[in-house]
């Protein structure tokens, strides 16, 4: 590698460094965004220098049309949608390290080059590129909810994965030691074959992960892609990409660790057990149980006379309803009257880390009002109202209760139950993803239920506020 | 036959050294990040890792017969879109990020 492309590219990586340190505060994030472009930047035009410009009219075309749809799709896409975004380009980034580790083998071959990192680190691209690209695409039918919804399981899951894996681990060797292992099948071939199964393997590790589980497969997925694009770095003997792969694996790692943390369960119990709604049947046969069942007016004089201070606790549901707009109006109406409002967050409301900050922020949320979960759970203590909208897992007291064995247990909550009232604005008393009943909606003295649609129940306490 | 060519070890051995410094870099770069910033977080180290368009563009420079072609111009296809799209969808979001400054309201008519 020549010194001014190595130059380059140390430039580039400085600016995808310093890019990430600018996006750790909201303030500088944008800019932070912009400073990791330019990087990007910089290390492709190295690169066109390094190539000398061969094949630069197939290279202008495929990138112009990547461009094209890129740009297209972030453009139009719903930030609610954001996770499939994600997702999908995880998919192509992890797809485009395995096609390049797949060519650069067979160019090896051809070539009779010996180049024994590189000939060891393809088939460790391949299989990383393609779990990820075929996880990538699975993750995305299940967000976008076109197929393989909910849990998909079969029996001896486990062990078709890991007969799958060995299988692949068998097939990468083979192609490293020049087939001796599996004499009928030549290098590229082999390598072919790691390819294919690794797809099979990404399809068959992220089918049976629930829908609850998603925010964690998405950052899980970020990291592998990451990875990939280091092993491609080791593959094609280019620092830029090992730099760049590597933060991004790193980075996307702890992103996945504090998540799973967030969860109160173990990574490696999601990724091989699949959790999902389970025990999800006992909830229509108990008997019935009373609950303060409130009119919408009611919610909205408490706020309006009773209440100084009121966290709002908002779950996916107020995404799904498309309420985030009406919601703005409440904090607006609440603040006219001069009520203090702030928004308790927890890590994985939303489909992933952060989202719905994100989608509250894109109704016109100020950024300050939302608070992470260890900020807000002191605030309840003097807080009269705490509104639960389209959340319940998340403030379910159950959680926390180590007599109770549930798919939840574990999992930090918001502790709403100390805020002098708790209203739930929820279509009915089902309980959540994880199929665990709320103690907290029977609890008659605190708790009034607003049974209604995200969206209508908020608009018609707007109107209660505003008007009562 | 498992030979490893001429300067390759000394190489590997410094590819390796800013592997390991990377990860470290990365470790440390995201702890205590803000659950509110983990999704544009998430969307930028995504365009990132789209870096991989500059191993498609040297795959497809080399001039190696068309199967190659047709491989290399699919790896620079998906490159491009993951990095034009992770960088453009995360300018996109990082821009409704309002700063307590304009809490004034300032979009909807009411």
């Amino acid at each position: 590698m020549q010194a001014a492309t190595f130059l380059a590219y140390l430039a580039a990586a400085a600016l995808f460094i310093v890019g990430i340190r600018r996006l750790r505060r909201p303030e500088t994030a944008r800019s932070g965004n912009t400073v990791a472009a330019v990087g990007m930047t910089v290390a492709l035009i190295a690169t066109l220098f390094y190539i000398e410009f061969q094949g630069l009219i197939l290279i202008a075309i495929a990138t112009a049309l990547g461009a094209v749809v890129g740009a297209v799709s972030a453009q139009r896409v719903q930030m609610t949608a954001m996770p499939q975004m994600v997702a999908a380009y995880n998919g192509v980034g992890g797809g485009a390290a395995a096609l390049i580790a797949l060519s650069e083998f067979y160019h090896l071959q051809m070539q009779g080059d010996e180049n024994l990192v590189a000939t060891i680190t393809v088939p460790l691209t391949v299989l990383i590129g393609s779990v990820s690209f075929a996880g990538s695409v699975i993750a995305f039918l299940k967000l976008q909810e076109i197929a393989f919804t909910g849990s998909v399981v079969f029996p001896g899951q486990q062990i078709v994965n890991t007969v799958l894996f060995i299988g692949i681990l068998a097939l990468g060797l083979n192609a490293i030691v020049d087939g001796a292992i599996i004499p009928f099948l030549p290098p590229v071939a082999s390598v072919t074959a790691v390819l294919v199964a690794s797809l099979v393997l990404g399809v068959l590790v992220v089918i049976p992960i629930g829908g609850a589980d998603m925010p964690i497969v998405i950052s899980l997925l970020n990291a592998f892609t990451g990875l990939a694009a280091a092993a491609s770095g080791f593959v094609l003997q280019n620092y830029i990409l090992i730099i760049g792969g590597t933060i991004v694996g790193a980075s996307g790692t702890i992103l996945t660790r504090l998540m799973s943390s967030a969860l109160g369960r173990p990574l490696r119990k999601i990724i091989f057990a699949g959790i999902t709604a389970s025990g999800g049947g006992k909830g229509g046969d108990e008997e019935e149980r009373p609950v303060n069942d409130v009119s919408a007016e009611a919610v909205g004089e408490y706020l309006k006379d009773e209440s100084d201070k009121v966290i709002i606790v908002p779950g996916y549901g107020l995404a799904v309803a498309q309420a985030q707009g009406v919601m703005r109006e409440l904090v607006d109406a609440l603040e006219d009257e001069g009520k203090e409002v702030l928004f308790g967050i927890h890590p994985v409301a939303g489909r992933m880390p952060g989202h719905m900050n994100v989608l509250l922020t894109e109704a016109g949320v100020p950024y300050d009002k939302l608070y992470d979960l260890e900020d807000i759970n002191p605030e309840f203590d003097d807080a009269d109202a705490a509104i639960i909208v389209g959340a319940n897992d998340v403030v379910n007291p159950a959680a926390d209760d180590p007599e109770l064995d549930t798919p939840i247990s574990g999992m930090p909550i918001l502790e709403v139950q100390n805020a002098e009232r708790v209203i739930f604005i929820k279509r009915s008393l089902s309980p959540g993803f994880a199929g665990v009943d709320n103690p907290l909606f029977y609890d008659t003295d605190k708790t009034m239920m607003l049974f209604s649609d995200a969206k209508q129940g908020l608009q018609e306490v707007v109107e209660a506020v505003k008007s009562s | 036959m498992l030979r490893a060519g001429p300067g390759s070890v000394q190489e590997f051995l410094t590819q390796l050294a800013v592997f390991v410094v990377a990860a470290f870099l990365g470790y440390e770069l995201i702890s205590r990040v803000p659950n509110l910033l983990h999704t544009p977080l998430m969307s930028a180290t995504n365009a990132i890792h789209g870096v991989i368009l500059v191993g498609g563009m040297i795959t497809l420079s080399i001039d190696a017969g068309a199967p190659l072609k047709i491989i290399g111009f699919v790896a620079v296809f998906f490159g491009a879109l993951n990095v034009v799209g992770g960088f453009w969808v995360t300018n996109r979001m990082l821009g409704m990020f309002r700063p307590p400054v304009h809490r004034v309201k300032r979009r909807k008519e009411g």
